[in-house]
């Protein structure tokens, strides 16, 4: 095995993991937030997938200049998850608010099931294509590009959550919802902001993904279990954790398919997150 | 420890009063006469799936009804089962009755080295940890050649029925009892269980576990007992539904729709209540096959549409499940102080 491969796999463990890094800033933000676990978080991936690619299908919209819309669209359906089923289910118990956004997830793939059929798609001539070849090492352009928009976007994630009004009010909301709202911070305003950032993240990571990335209705599973995972190792809530978290499972994974098998990915993740439940249940900088 | 256990103890979800047993020993006679009138074979096929399912949800019921940690992972114990007596009898030729006890071993022993790490923790690390295994099983078993790979392993047929291969090919009957005594056993036993030591200290935990684990009650252990109880009631009936069908395979047998399905039918009859699984799929089952022989094969996707909604509507509207619509009296205990 020579070095080029390696050093191949390490690029792209990291691109990828890149993205897992701000899919799982999502979840993580909605679950520091409410104590709520986005069981649904692939689902919504899967839609901001096929929302890109529709609006390409449809309008013509290169999935790079439909990434605003993708956003809006995803920040949208973020909010009318919070008013439609979150916001019933704040007060209930964790069995059934995990049941609910099971539930959730269980309607949005059957529906899309319906709606779409599970054949696969994919964006036919997008407008990043091509790989660059840099010492031996070759870099898919689209995956380059969505690595770093989503770097870029994790970054903004991170300056409005700790810099911005809002995202202090968010940060007080997380800490103690009696006592932000007695300062006058309404948590439930907090809480659909929460859930319109949180998928607003998937927004970024699907529509750049729609570049290169088949588009099926259970694409969103394997995603969501890496985000999971990212969000344990990370420590629950923190968003800073996602990004160190997302980066080690894109190289597990990758390091992982290439040196062992590339059909039991999913077990080294799995394998990783038994790891970090055994001995460091807080995950890295976990604030549990 | 008084408050916690008698808080308990008082719950009246999981007692039961004369009349009502009454009513199910009449209903227990009902069922085990219903294949001497001659049923059709759809409906004795119809009476089977619910006996099963009736045995799994009850399973799921256990270890989120009694000690509140959701498994979403939980058609892995059901594959489990259904593969361990299916390659001992293919390969080896051993007896599906002892392959349906090695199955519960199998599957206890899963549990034990699953809830052992993850029950110590808060349940959403258990959730996860329970949704990825679920998902691996199926992929280890699609890639490994000894069981057959993705293609899975076909039982042979004996020449006739035998009660030691465990294969009837005349009748569906001795199926019917089989499934029928599992599902009696086991609800005799979760019953026994929910009102035993064992079964207040789960519902303390569940309830606060802070309160039980400051009077002595170790938290973890219970969990790790309600998930290992649940794995074991979970296995014989992938063993049996592998006899019954006749194949294994990783699609069907770790189908992750059976880990939806057991959540489902637990969730909308009552989560807790040791009637509530029933109640779910007394519900769910007929109208799902009806709807299969109606609406025809779909692909799957209009039904699991329905299951999805159905879920956020009890959660929002009725966390207590369908049984809580039953009138208080018929769930509540005698008062027998």
């Amino acid at each position: 095995m020579s070095f080029e491969i390696i050093a191949q796999a390490i690029v792209s463990g990291l691109m990828t993991g890149l993205i897992y890094a701000l899919i799982a800033a999502g979840l993580s933000l909605i679950f520091g937030l409410m104590n709520i676990v986005n069981f649904a978080h692939g689902e919504h991936l899967m839609v901001s997938m096929f929302a890109s690619f529709w609006l390409w299908a449809l309008l013509g919209l290169d999935p790079v200049f439909s990434i605003p819309i993708t956003i809006l669209l995803m920040a949208l359906c973020g909010v009318l998850t919070h008013y439609f089923l979150i916001r019933f289910i704040l007060k209930a118990k964790m069995l059934i608010q995990i049941c609910a956004t099971f539930g959730l997830s269980i309607f949005i793939r059957a529906l899309a099931q319906f709606l779409w059929t599970p054949d696969f798609r994919n964006v036919d001539q997008p407008l990043l294509e091509g790989r660059i070849e840099i010492a031996n090492v070759f870099i898919g352009q689209p995956q380059f590009f969505a690595s770093l928009v989503c770097l870029a976007a994790f970054v903004m994630l991170y300056l409005f959550v700790t810099r911005t009004e809002t995202g202090l009010a968010l940060q007080a909301t997380a800490q103690d919802r009696e006592a932000a709202e007695i300062l006058g911070i309404p948590s439930n305003k907090m809480f659909a902001i929460g859930w319109g950032i949180g998928l607003g993240c998937v927004g970024v990571a699907g529509g750049m993904m729609t570049n290169y990335f088949f588009i099926f209705t259970d694409v969103g599973v394997n995603f969501a279990l890496f985000a999971f995972v990212a969000v344990a190792l990370g420590g629950f809530g923190s968003i800073i954790g996602c990004l160190y978290a997302g980066i080690i499972i894109g190289l597990v994974e990758s390091l992982g398919g290439l040196l062992i098998d590339p059909s039991f990915k999913l077990l080294y993740v799995f394998a990783i997150y038994l790891l970090v439940v055994i001995y460091k249940p807080q995950g890295l900088f976990g604030r549990y | 420890m008084e408050t916690v256990l008698d808080h308990a103890r008082q719950e009246p979800v999981w007692n039961t009063n004369k009349k009502v047993i009454v009513a199910l020993v009449a209903l227990t006679l009902g069922l085990i006469v219903f294949p001497l009138f001659g049923p059709s074979p759809f409906y004795l096929h119809l009476m089977i799936l619910i006996f099963m399912y009736a045995v799994m949800s009850q399973s799921w019921n256990v270890i989120a009804g009694l000690s509140g940690q959701i498994s979403l992972g939980h058609g892995a114990f059901f594959g489990i089962g259904a593969y361990t007596s299916s390659v001992l009898y293919v390969q080896y030729g051993i007896t599906p009755w002892l392959g349906i006890l090695l199955g519960m071993v199998f599957a206890a022993l899963v549990a034990i080295a699953i809830g052992i790490p993850m029950l110590r923790l808060s349940g959403h690390y258990f959730a996860i940890a329970t949704l990825l295994i679920g998902i691996s099983f199926q992929v280890v078993f699609q890639r490994w050649e000894m069981v057959g790979a993705a293609s899975g392993l076909w039982i042979p047929l004996t020449e006739e029925s035998s009660w030691l291969a465990l294969q009837f090919h005349d009748s569906k009957a001795p199926y019917y009892y089989i499934f029928l005594a599992f599902f009696a056993v086991t609800y005799l036993l979760v019953w026994r269980l929910s009102n035993s030591k064992i079964g207040f200290r789960l519902r303390a935990v569940r309830d606060d576990y802070q309160a039980a684990s400051s009077l002595g009650i170790d938290v973890s252990r219970y969990k790790i007992i309600a998930y290992v109880i649940s794995a074991i009631i979970m296995a014989p009936m992938g063993s049996l539904f592998a006899q019954y069908i006749l194949i294994v395979d990783p699609d069907r047998m770790f189908n992750l729709e059976i880990s939806i399905l057991v959540l489902l039918m637990t969730v909308l009859g009552g989560i807790g209540n040791i009637w509530g699984p029933l109640v779910g799929v007394a519900i769910l089952i007929p109208i799902s096959e009806y709807t299969r022989i109606y609406l025809g094969g779909t692909g799957g996707a209009v039904d699991l549409i329905f299951y999805g909604l159905i879920l956020m509507l009890i959660c929002v509207f009725r966390p207590a499940g369908l049984i809580s619509f039953l009138p208080k009296h018929l769930l509540e205990r005698e008062k027998h102080r």
